[in-house]
């Protein structure tokens, strides 16, 4: 995928001009956060759990090498392999590999942000391996040649008209915008499509360290379908996924169907623990973990290193009112939102991805949802750090920050200046107490007028009324 | 608390916004702190709280406005503003140094000591003989860094069912953010225009008369933007209402003390 992040602020223009997007993320807002919060409040020992699994994240990354081994040797002892790949790169010519010793014309998938992280899709139909998505919302923007704008509802910047408008046209039907025949237009499109895959490529949101299992959660089931018909299984993931036991993938799912959409649990749990076993009702012959690096092992004790607790449960991006005004395309690239602002810049460098994390007002919305308590605006001020340390911040920026900060650490000074400004600004607002255009300041008023000081600075008076006191 | 046990030195932290654009605010909180039996003080070396360089990432300036200010509220027994992101940010001031650094302690000794008005009204001095009448319907605002950093939330509501005649009508999403964010929103002005109107549309949809708040950077956001809309309602920060000092123009209104000369 194309990295647009660094044309973010024209991204977010056109954006929030969009009467069709708009409209869309009007219905994003209104579904996750509200769901969410019912979840909650109907589990008073939630934000303790949040608590526990974020201790419990904090433990396993320490022992990261030792949970990922052990994953490995209980994957091979089960029969299957597991492929380390430090790059994008690595991990997608080790899928092409895989592909084509089983000769693969066709390859089903799972909804994997991983695999749009690598740009998987691309490079598969590069190389004679046709793709399909499998996922109803990946589905649709692989028609329409799309790509997610959320990474656990792919399609929610579309609206019905875009559904029944892409289907129309791949589908050769007559149109329609029933949601009910639309949803059988593609069961029926999928169903051969399952049956003739070679190859079944999934993501995982977890990776249990002590059975060797991956596990994806979705609510439609063609997770299922992509895994179990076709006699190759791959599995792209990313290495921050172990956790060491069932049980504590228990405590994760519980928190991440409450935080994504405010479910008790997403509807198809579904474990995939090597090949297919002698007696096995079904299941594919190969099974291959292919774990992706891709930047991850540096933030590993790193200023980022909070950022490998995600969980990707998008409640950070559903409560942000960023994210709700702009969409996820604008971010310009996989990861949007909160944790994309954190995850960008190391994934495809701060000098392209520097707008995503200052695009944030700090509000904490993010942070006080996120299930595992990532301190994402800590983060993104960290990025704005590393931004102004290799000068990479915007001139304006770093001037008026030079230029201000020299009064500021001058009390004496300082108090001239805002004497000034403040008598400057008063002038200008003449009787109307609020100005309509302010030079160095059209960013402000060009939406709103700028309220005009209501009397001398407060320094001002004060010392006046101490002085008229002694 | 009894209003003549020993007086509560309070060393007044006035945020330049107060400083710049309404005096009568930081007047209010003196005011407020005064009744509840603090004398207040206000250091002369106090300018910003730095959070202009803090969130630009400009480190070295956010330190050096850290340490001035750390040493200009030494000996107050405490430091009260009418903000909570300025004092939110003075609580950052402990990320900014090193273990081994000796300023670290003296910021840690800061953010014990430093609070916000209404929260070190109801939470410190356990304070509610608010002597004031308002009678108008209002609307509250949840400003960010008080609600999520300083867990400011239930003190100025109150605070406000104290006084005479104020109705308050709870808006929608009263904890989102109305967009201002510093330097976000001269930086992002379209977004944060997106933001300030939701929010000026929730505020209306009360039918209350005036929009309060407990940061005068929001509170110049939300007020400039419903001038611009030509909106009624008017805004105003919550110790104004408090302090009953309402007589002046409410924020952006006409400048009565227009014409007076430095
Ligand atoms: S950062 Fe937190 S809230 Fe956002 S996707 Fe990750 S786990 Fe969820």
């Amino acid at each position: 995928m194309q990295i647009k992040s660094p044309e973010f602020k024209e991204n977010a223009r056109i954006a929030l001009k969009d009467v069709g997007l708009q409209k869309a993320l009007g219905n994003l807002k209104a579904g996750f956060p509200e769901k969410r919060a019912i979840a909650v409040q109907r589990m008073p020992e939630f934000h303790d759990m949040r608590d526990e699994a974020r201790d419990l994240k904090n433990h396993i990354l320490e022992n990261l090498d030792i949970y990922l081994e052990q994953f490995e040797s209980k994957v091979t002892e089960n029969g299957g392999h597991v492929h380390w790949c430090r790059t994008s790169d690595d991990a997608r010519k080790t899928i092409l590999d895989i592909c084509q010793q089983v000769d693969a014309k066709t390859v089903t998938k799972g909804k994997s942000m991983v695999s749009e992280e690598i740009n998987l899709n691309e490079y598969l139909e590069e190389n004679g391996v046709q793709p399909i998505e499998t996922d109803l919302g990946e589905y649709i923007l692989q028609l329409r040649n799309d790509h997610p704008s959320h990474i656990i509802a792919p399609a929610i910047h579309l609206n019905l008209e875009d559904v029944s408008e892409a289907f129309h046209e791949h589908h050769k039907k007559p149109k329609s915008d029933d949601p009910a025949v639309l949803m059988q237009e593609a069961r029926e499109e999928l169903r051969t499509k399952f049956v003739n895959a070679d190859v079944g490529i999934t993501g995982a949101n977890f990776l249990v360290a002590e059975t060797g299992s991956t596990i994806i959660v979705t609510n439609e089931g063609n997770g299922d379908l992509t895994q179990t018909l076709p006699k190759t299984h791959i599995v792209i993931t990313s290495i921050e996924k172990v956790v060491p036991t069932l049980e504590d993938m228990t405590l994760f799912l519980r928190l991440l169907a409450r935080s994504a959409t405010g479910q008790e649990f997403t509807v198809y749990n579904t474990l995939s623990t090597g090949p297919r076993r002698e007696g096995d009702a079904d299941g594919p012959d190969n099974f291959h973990v292919v774990l992706v690096d891709n930047g991850r092992s540096d933030m590993v004790g790193g200023e980022l290193h909070d950022m490998l607790r995600c969980i990707r449960c998008s409640a950070c991006m559903n409560h942000c009112p960023v994210y709700g005004a702009v969409g996820g395309h604008a971010y310009g690239w996989v990861y949007p939102g909160p944790m994309g602002s954190v995850l960008t810049p190391q994934m495809v460098g701060i000098e392209k991805a520097g707008n995503l994390p200052n695009a944030s007002t700090f509000c904490g919305k993010c942070e006080e949802v996120c299930p595992v308590r990532i301190p994402l605006p800590k983060l993104m001020r960290h990025w704005r750090t590393n931004e102004f340390e290799k000068h990479l911040s915007p001139k304006a920026v770093r001037w008026g920050i030079a230029g201000w900060g020299f009064f500021a650490k001058r009390p004496k000074l300082y108090r001239q200046m805002s004497n000034t400004s403040n008598w400057f600004m008063r002038t200008m607002a003449g009787k109307k107490g609020r100005i309509n255009s302010l030079p160095l300041a059209g960013g402000w008023t060009d939406f709103r007028d700028m309220p005009a000081p209501s009397g001398k600075t407060f320094m001002q008076q004060w010392q006046k009324k101490q002085g008229d006191k002694s | 608390m009894s209003v003549n046990s020993s007086p509560i030195r309070v060393g007044l932290f006035v945020t330049c916004l107060v400083d710049m654009f309404r005096p009568s605010v930081g007047f209010a909180t003196v005011k407020l702190l005064e009744q509840a039996g603090c004398t207040v003080e206000v250091p002369e070396a106090q300018t910003c709280c730095g959070q202009p360089a803090f969130n630009s990432g400009d480190r070295e300036t956010t330190r050096d406005i850290a340490k001035q200010t750390i040493a200009a509220f030494d000996g107050y027994e405490y430091v009260v503003g009418p903000s909570g992101s300025c004092i939110g940010m003075l609580h950052y001031f402990t990320d900014l140094f090193d273990e081994a650094d000796p300023w670290k302690a003296r910021a840690e000794d800061l953010k014990k000591r430093s609070f916000e008005i209404t929260s070190f009204l109801v939470d410190v001095l356990d304070f509610d003989q608010v002597l004031a009448s308002f009678d108008q319907k209002v609307t509250y605002h949840d400003s960010c860094s008080g609600l999520r950093q300083l867990g400011v939330k239930s003190q100025p509501r109150k605070l406000l069912g104290k006084v005479d005649g104020t109705e308050l009508a709870e808006m929608p999403e009263a904890e989102t953010c109305c967009g201002f964010g510093g330097t976000f929103c001269v930086k992002y002005p379209d977004i944060s225009n997106r933001m300030v109107s939701n929010k000026t549309g929730f505020a209306d949809e009360t039918g209350a008369q005036t929009l309060l708040g407990g940061d005068l950077g929001c509170l110049l956001n939300m007020a400039g933007k419903l001038k611009r809309e030509g909106k009624a309602m008017e805004a105003r920060h919550v110790v104004e209402v408090l302090a009953g000092m309402t007589d002046t123009p409410a924020i952006g209104e006409a400048d009565y003390d227009l014409g007076k000369q430095l």
